[in-house]
């Protein structure tokens, strides 16, 4: 029991953020009109690719050609989900744009 | 001095994704919401790239690699979504969003190497191995999960379900949670076959967990692995005690569980219900509902319903995805065009789930210059039927399904549809007399005011109009 306590306070500030983004992430989206629905989860969608991070530190890190190989594939696949996703949304918002 | 800088990057970053979802929730910001995202996106990973100092305060090496993947990624992302057609977007959004997925579990199975070559114990190591351990399992699911459902939303992948298979899921879950559990206490370099059953297992899972969703469901599925996805970022995040990978991850993570349920909503089902209620998962009510929508229809002429439309007050379309597979928005706006010169009001009713996704209709439609105070939402759209002259409806099927109206055995009951059956008359075209997505039968089809003009949406309207010009 002491051992979990522990793992919650040395965790603290980590804990408290994921907190607040979870009521800030329901409370920025709270009331978005259907019509977009669409674009919207693609953008989250976009946003997501933020482990894309996580991709480029392993692979920088890395030293055996097994994690290079696998972190590699990480970088390409985590690139296409940011870029991708970002293109994409504006594809679809740019259709909105033009409407008077 | 430089990680002062990666630190107001990561800052920088963390807020971009606030303000861009933000923004994102309103026609008027939208497009500069996306843009602020992923301006701060940019700013999070050249800082990663060139600031980055690790435990023993070195930078990162192997930038061959690294720059390699991201031009390769960087290449090849934006050509698929600059030439994915706009009938294809959601398949390429559940596609985008299983690499991400991938790149989480990818980035697990990397550390796990690491961790159990150092084998040590204490509350971080724990911690570590936990997180680990959850970037696997859901980043994986999230990854096969997309994939199928990118193969059923582009008709590649059937529905496919089989007595207790909800049962055996949850089980396999257990399972997995249980093995994990175990070997975050007893990491060793022996136990490594334990770390790919966990692995297999969750790719399995997530390939089980979407096959028996019906296909007109994805929507829903693909919103919330995106949230799954979100989380697996996020715990890549604890990992590295990265605060723009834990924002970034968790704010999707939120958002994305929370507009899983705003679509349900606009289906007027929970979330429990598409999961496990699926229209595949019910093929004998589909089945038994099929034998009794049987009837007559009555087939209407080119000419007849141009006829109909040209002396009409108002005419309401109902577009669906046989309009976006055929490619034929366009068409339908000189059509529109066409009555509107000749005095009658043309409005589009759009249904919220009309297409693949919510909100994909509207984007079609704005692709073809359609007026944005043409489309209509459903509800009032509803008003306006019973003083409608004629409904064309263009490849829409479910979401006019009186079924879900008034007979509770339907798979789809429950679900608000646009009451078409008000109005005077009725044109239907669709390409034959096949159920629609869901699969089941509609008896909008077999009533007296409904006619049936069959063909290909396109090349069906572009008569309607020459027919309309030579009136």
């Amino acid at each position: 029991m002491e051992y979990i306590l522990n793992l919650i306070r040395s965790n603290q500030e980590i804990i408290y953020i994921v907190i607040l983004m979870i009521f800030l992430g329901i409370e920025v989206i709270g009331r978005v009109p259907s019509v977009l629905h669409t674009p919207l989860m693609s953008g989250a969608n976009a946003i997501h690719g933020v482990v894309i991070i996580g991709a480029i530190i392993v692979m920088g890190e890395a030293t055996e050609i097994v994690a290079l190989v696998l972190g590699f594939l990480a970088v390409v696949l985590g690139t296409l989900n940011v870029v991708g996703g970002f293109v994409v949304t504006d594809r679809m918002l740019e259709m909105f744009k033009k409407k008077k | 001095m430089e990680l002062n800088i990666l630190t107001i990057c990561y800052l920088i970053g963390s807020i971009t994704f606030i303000l861009g979802l933000k923004m994102l929730s309103n026609p008027a910001t939208a497009r500069k919401g996306n843009l602020i995202a992923a301006g701060g996106m940019a700013i999070a990973i050249a800082g990663t790239i060139f600031l980055y100092k690790g435990h023993d305060g070195e930078g990162l090496h192997n930038y061959a690699w690294i720059f390699g993947g991201l031009a390769i990624g960087t290449l090849v992302g934006f050509m698929a979504a600059k030439k994915v057609k706009m009938t294809a977007m959601p398949e390429m959004v559940s596609l985008f969003n299983g690499m991400g997925g991938a790149c989480a579990g990818l980035i697990s199975i990397i550390e796990y190497g690491r961790a159990s070559a150092d084998f040590g114990s204490g509350a971080t190591m724990h911690g570590k191995l936990i997180t680990i351990f959850l970037g696997l399992i859901i980043g994986s699911v999230s990854f096969a999960g997309s994939m199928v459902a990118w193969g059923k939303l582009n008709g590649k992948v059937k529905d496919f379900s089989f007595p207790g298979q909800q049962i055996l899921n949850t089980l396999m879950l257990f399972v997995m949670v249980c093995i994990a559990g175990y070997l975050v206490f007893n990491v060793t370099p022996a136990n490594a076959c334990w770390f790919y059953i966990i692995l297999t297992g969750a790719l399995v899972y997530g390939i089980m967990f979407v096959l028996p969703i019906g296909g007109a469901d994805m929507p829903v599925v693909i919103s919330l692995l995106n949230s799954f996805t979100g989380v697996a970022a996020a715990c890549g995040g604890f990992l590295y005690g990265n605060k723009v990978m834990l924002t970034g991850g968790i704010l999707v993570g939120a958002a994305g569980t929370l507009l899983t349920i705003l679509m349900c909503k606009a289906m007027n089902r929970s979330l429990l219900n598409v999961l496990i209620g699926s229209f595949g998962g019910n093929k004998a009510g589909g089945a038994a509902l099929q034998s009794a929508g049987g009837g007559t229809y009555k087939e209407i002429s080119i000419s007849d319903s141009a006829m109909v439309m040209s002396y009409a007050n108002r005419v309401i379309i109902v577009p669906g995805y046989g309009l976006a597979v055929a490619q034929a928005q366009h068409v339908c706006h000189e059509l529109e065009k066409l009555l509107d010169e000749k005095g009658v009001e043309v409005i589009y009713a759009i249904h919220p789930v009309a297409g693949r996704m919510p909100g994909h209709m509207n984007v079609l439609l704005a692709e073809a210059d359609v007026s944005y105070d043409k489309l209509m939402e459903m509800e009032d759209a509803n008003d306006l039927f019973k003083t409608t002259d004629v409904v064309l409806i263009l490849g829409a099927n479910d979401v006019v399904n009186p079924a879900a109206k008034n007979d509770p055995a339907s798979p789809i009951y429950g679900m608000p549809i646009l009451e078409v059956e008000l109005a005077k008359t009725v044109i239907v075209n669709k390409r034959s007399m096949k159920p629609g997505y869901a699969g089941i039968e509609n008896a909008l089809f077999f009533q007296p005011k409904t006619s049936m003009l069959f063909g290909d949406a396109k090349g069906v309207l572009q008569q309607l109009v020459s027919e309309i010009k030579s009136l």
